[in-house]
């Protein structure tokens, strides 16, 4: 789980934060916070989908599953015991 | 106006007087600020460009108005007999542009195809396809692009886009836009004109224009009024009856495409009437009822306005500097 989250982190800070953690959390909302706009949602599903092998369905695409780290690792830890 | 009277209704202008209001407005632009001695409007045959049209022929004189028909290989068939209808309608010269060898030269076609190609390997320069999203109101996720392509013969085929292809249809689609207004400031140029840029108060406040290409322009005289208002106005104007009952059309890709199954959430009727009752902040209740949708949905509508504001707020942006030229002021 940690190594999930911190592959998710990294991609965030590294694509969306030129590097710059500063403020973000693992409960920080992507997009309450500006971190993340709908292209940057496809470039997300785009990260989870190559890094992780899955398909995420359309049905999944809701923020209960993308819009946090968390969110996102409790989400990938579903999908890939599935 | 109260909430519980609020329809399609609420809405309404003056035409006499707001026609009257930006015909003056673009004369003192024309004379104090942009220094030019005419306009140039781009004409798609749909309704904005034909009230922008009519609005630059009553402002200065069609004498001084030059309409340009811009049509390509993907315009819809009857895109270039509109545009020629209204320009002759309000009797201002017209010159026809057709883009497709432009495009071609920049390998858009290929450009296209290829991106295209990316999730329909089997996709070829005789399919027609669009890219549309899902609709909000029936969804509650994020929506992301899906392209539908039709072959000459056979079934239609849908595919979710993927990062890379997504970005890359967008990317050579807006040399269509681009090329347009490279061709309106070629002839602005020669002829010491402004430009037009065309587009209602649901496009400019939701982004719906490419950077440095619809986007681009010196006036744009209808950006504050609702498209129902611009409907209004066309009336009033007395733009072509067949222009003023066509549906709103993208004109854009191969495949008929309208503009609620590209990029906004509902009918333009319902969404001028979402987006007033936003910006107004009306009860969301009455918005529903004058709607006849769920609170639920007014919801998912007013977050994907919001959204939508700030994914494409760069689009409206200057560029931007580090610090502050003060010898150069922009007033």
């Amino acid at each position: 789980m940690s190594d999930i989250k911190s592959k998710i982190k990294e991609f965030i800070i590294d694509n969306f934060l030129f590097g710059d953690a500063d403020g973000l959390n693992d409960e920080t909302s992507f997009l309450d916070e500006g971190i993340i706009d709908s292209t940057g949602i496809l470039e997300l599903v785009n990260f989870l989908e190559e890094e992780f092998s899955i398909a995420v369905d359309d049905e999944e695409l809701i923020p209960e599953n993308l819009d946090s780290i968390k969110n996102v690792a409790a989400y990938l830890e579903q999908k890939i015991k599935a | 106006m109260t909430n519980t009277k609020f329809s399609v209704e609420t809405l309404k202008v003056n035409p006499e007087k707001e026609v009257d209001k930006i015909i003056g407005q673009i004369r003192r632009l024309l004379t104090t600020r942009l220094k030019r001695r005419g306009l140039v409007v781009g004409v798609s045959g749909g309704i904005d460009s034909s009230v922008s049209l009519a609005l630059a022929s009553k402002a200065i004189g069609p004498e001084k108005v030059l309409a340009l028909l811009m049509p390509e290989r993907d315009s819809a068939d009857e895109t270039l007999d509109l545009s020629t209808l209204v320009a002759d309608h309000f009797k201002v010269e017209k010159i026809h542009e057709n883009i497709s060898e432009i495009l071609k030269a920049v390998g858009f076609y290929s450009r296209y195809d290829n991106a295209v190609r990316q999730v329909i390997p089997e996709y070829n320069e005789n399919w027609k396809s669009k890219i549309i999203t899902p609709n909000i109101i029936e969804t509650k996720g994020f929506s992301l692009f899906s392209i539908v392509a039709k072959p000459p013969e056979g079934e239609i085929i849908k595919k979710r886009l993927p990062l890379k292809a997504y970005l890359e249809i967008v990317a050579a689609t807006n040399f269509k836009q681009r090329t347009r207004k490279m061709l309106e400031y070629y002839h602005a140029d020669r002829k010491n004109f402004a430009v037009i840029g065309t587009p209602n108060r649901l496009e400019y406040d939701q982004g719906f224009f490419v950077k440095l290409g619809d986007g681009a322009a010196d006036i744009k005289p209808i950006a504050h009024l609702y498209k129902t208002q611009v409907y209004e106005l066309a009336k009033y104007l007395g733009v072509p009856e067949k222009i003023r009952k066509r549906p709103p059309t993208t004109d854009t890709y191969s495949l008929p495409q309208g503009q609620d199954e590209f990029y906004f959430s509902l009918p333009y009727e319902k969404m001028d009437l979402c987006l007033y009752g936003k910006n107004n902040n009306l009860a969301i209740e009455v918005v529903a009822k004058a709607l006849d949708l769920t609170i639920e949905q007014i919801k998912r509508v007013y977050d994907d306005i919001d959204t939508k504001r700030v994914t494409t707020r760069y689009l409206h942006l200057s560029p931007l500097l580090i610090e502050d030229v003060g010898e150069i002021t922009v007033y």
